[in-house]
């Protein structure tokens, strides 16, 4: 009995190793799917204001129905809160709704296919660190050679979610959608993949958090002067230039890959209905919701990871030291964290009401023509810099 | 032949894409900004603000009987309401005033007058039949109630909605 | 890697594997070689070798078996009729795997390394193993060349398609 609560404590445990990497994914999985209601909730409001409308602010938590308990008089705070309880209402709408399978269907791939795709955007968390360290426990769950990489792999299955439910539901403008969702997937995949090669010649390391601590140590790769704390060098200026082009065609390429307007073509709705989703009901449709955002709150924290600094905020230091100190700067660096996501989720909201949708055939030649070349050109400006310049 | 449509020429910053994008980017976010510090005033917050001042002098909401200057409900019992009513919403009882009443000339008065508000279409054409002046299309709209029974307008609740209206034809003058 | 683990993969990979020749419908056939992939690489992930597993991942299960389900969607492959089976097919069949097994059983009965076990890799906090990098370095010095020929040999088959396709029909 001692020796496990000694090993539960001991850091070179492996019982140590499971119990701190399974709390570790509790606790990434409840922050990540209550960020995404409150995505949802946020995109709604923000589409609202943008529109000159109010937007969802009325439904509050229906603590009303305590009654009396506990001797206090529990009230909804409905006007206060301003819609905060919407996410629960919605969520429940979407429970309780009919679970209704088309006869048409085949039946097998559409049970599997929501599934699919919120499975891939969730593994993908698994390798981003969400901050630095508490109590000298990395935080992120799986700390892997190849993050970047398997960031890529692991939300380009992702796209079966979206095949299959298109092909399965034997409806024509759902597969219009699976057929858009995976050319547009291929296509971008290599911008996507090809744009960040840059930063790894910069920074030498495939590692997640090792390119965070680079950050940490040389400035954000996006603001490498203004959070570093010291004048960049020579190389450091100008090697911003094709740092900038990297983040952009990254972003821009995110936004293909998330299915996030202006490239929302698998699921247009003036066009195909619901686009691959058309067929499903309730909690599948649900599931494919969720993962949808889910993914977009992975691609968020993947930009803020490779370019934003990661969990870095300059003058609070991380979260190392073996103290009370250093478990609350550990809090709060996993609070910068998620802040920082969710300015480049309102980034692509505000973007949402931006930009008309593309034509198919323009997307394809954005995807092909320009960000694939600038990418590529992109690696070499930066080889270049690299090489020749000190 | 085929009609040529002339496409503009773009200069690079448009082909660029990424100005357009920031000068887009400008505009919503101005939109929010201005929504944010309660600069735009567009939607009204429903049931605490109305624009019942506002509704204009011909807007048709509840049909409801009004009644003359002497109290009478104006209604005459002739029914050409229940037949016009495209719905069919409206149910007439008619009665028979007794002969020793002021106004036994009217002969009719309606006994049960209903209409059905989930079936009205506010169209109208009631107020418009009726040779009487008697029913009017009040400036209600908020109807509701938590049954479908409560959702039938009887006569008492018709004349307390319709209220006294002057300044009619009175046609069944005692003199006349 | 735990053994239990290989196993596991291992009779995944070879189950699908073994699915995708079996399935008449194409589609069902694709998606079950895109899960052998998938258990593929995780045998390369236990071996380690995390850059292979995941390549594998991202090129043939994210990228080619996605073009090859695209494909048999868009052309709407019908599934295959079942032939009735005849006596010389079965034999030749059975010949088939007879002389494949064989020939494997006799080639690791010749192979002692294989008997046994994996020498541990040299790995620790020190000397972690940065795989991706060891693959470039080994890419880029020893295989240089045929890297570069292989890189030149790709570009002349897409430059090749391109030109094929905007050919203009006469």
């Amino acid at each position: 009995m001692n020796a496990i609560l000694h090993d539960l404590i001991d850091p070179q445990s492996i019982l140590f190793l499971i119990w701190t990497t399974l709390a570790k994914s509790a606790g990434i999985l409840c922050v990540v799917l209550g960020m995404v209601s409150y995505t949802v909730y946020a995109e709604r409001r923000v589409s609202s204001l943008i529109q000159d409308r109010l937007g969802p602010n009325r439904t509050g938590f229906p603590l009303g129905l305590f009654g009396n308990l506990f001797g206090i008089k529990w009230r909804d705070w409905s006007p206060i809160l301003g819609g905060l309880g919407q996410p629960i209402a919605d969520a429940l709408k979407l429970l309780l709704k009919e679970e209704f399978t088309p006869a048409f269907v085949k039946k097998l791939y559409f049970w599997i296919a929501p599934g699919l795709g919120i499975g891939a955007a969730i593994i993908a968390l698994a390798v981003i660190p969400f901050g630095s360290k508490i109590w000298g426990v990395d935080m992120v769950i799986a700390n892997v050679d190849i993050g970047p990489l398997f960031i890529f792999a692991i939300s380009s299955l992702g796209v079966y979610g979206i095949v299959l439910a298109g092909w399965s539901s034997n409806s024509k403008y759902p597969f219009f959608g699976a057929v858009r969702s995976t050319s547009q997937l291929i296509s971008y995949e290599l911008a996507l993949g090809l744009s960040v090669v840059p930063l790894f010649l910069i920074i030498g390391k495939l590692n997640l958090v090792e390119i965070v601590n680079y950050q940490v140590q040389n400035g954000w790769m996006l603001l490498p002067g203004l959070t570093a704390g010291k004048p960049p060098t020579l190389q450091q200026a100008l090697l911003w230039v094709p740092t900038l082009l990297a983040f952009i065609t990254f972003t821009v390429a995110m936004f293909a890959e998330t299915n996030r307007l202006p490239f929302d073509l698998p699921e247009a709705e003036t066009e195909l209905v619901g686009g691959y989703h058309t067929e499903y009901s309730s909690l599948k449709f649900a599931l494919f919701f969720l993962g949808e955002y889910t993914a977009m709150i992975t691609g968020s924290a993947f930009i803020v990871t490779l370019f934003l600094g990661g969990w870095h905020c300059p003058f609070i230091p991380d979260g190392s030291a073996f103290s009370v100190g250093g478990v609350l700067f550990g809090l709060i660096n996993i609070a910068v964290f998620f802040t920082k996501v969710f300015g480049v989720l309102l980034f692509f909201i505000a973007i949402r009401w931006t930009l008309p949708r593309f034509r198919y055939d323009q997307l394809m030649k954005l995807g092909w023509i320009w960000m694939f070349e600038v990418a590529l050109i992109n690696i070499f400006l930066t080889a270049f810099i690299l090489a020749f310049v000190r | 032949m085929a009609y040529q449509v002339p496409r503009p020429k773009l200069t690079i910053a448009e082909k660029l894409y990424i100005p357009s994008v920031l000068a887009g980017l400008k505009i919503t976010l101005g939109h929010l900004v201005r929504m944010l510090r309660g600069k735009t005033h567009v939607c009204m917050q429903y049931p605490e603000e109305k624009w019942d001042a506002n509704l204009p002098e011909h807007y048709r909401g509840a049909p409801t009987l009004v009644s003359d200057e002497h109290g009478r409900t104006r209604c005459v019992a002739c029914q050409l309401c229940e037949f016009i009513c495209p719905p069919r919403a409206i149910r007439i009882k008619p009665g028979e005033i007794p002969s020793g009443d002021k106004f036994a000339k009217v002969e009719k008065y309606p006994e049960a007058f209903q209409i059905d508000m989930i079936r009205c279409i506010y169209c109208g054409l009631c107020q418009e039949v009726c040779p009487e002046q008697a029913i009017f299309l009040k400036k209600e709209y908020a109807i509701n109630g938590t049954s479908r029974a409560q959702m039938v307008h009887n006569k008492a609740k018709l004349v307390e909605m319709g209220g006294q209206r002057t300044g009619l034809v009175n046609k069944w003058n005692e003199k006349k | 890697m735990s053994s239990i683990l290989f196993w596991i993969f291992a009779a995944l990979t070879l189950g699908f594997g073994a699915a995708t020749l079996l399935n008449r419908n194409p589609v069902a056939s694709a998606l079950c070689l895109v899960v052998s992939l998938l258990g593929l690489s995780a045998l390369f992930f236990g071996l380690e070798a995390y850059f292979i597993a995941v390549i594998q991942i991202l090129v043939y299960a994210g990228a080619v078996m996605v073009l090859f389900l695209f494909i048999i969607m868009l052309l709407d492959i019908k599934a295959q009729e079942r032939r009735p089976l005849s006596l010389p097919v079965l034999l030749g069949g059975a010949a088939v795997i007879g002389f494949f097994v064989s020939q494997i059983l006799l080639v690791l009965r010749c192979f002692p390394a294989g008997k046994e076990p994996f020498p541990a890799l040299a790995v620790d906090a020190a000397h972690p193993l940065l795989d991706a990098r060891n693959i470039g370095i080994t890419l880029f010095s020893a295989y240089n060349l045929p890297f570069q020929v292989i890189g030149v040999l790709i570009l002349v088959a897409s430059i090749g398609v391109v030109v094929l396709s905007k050919r203009e029909l006469k």
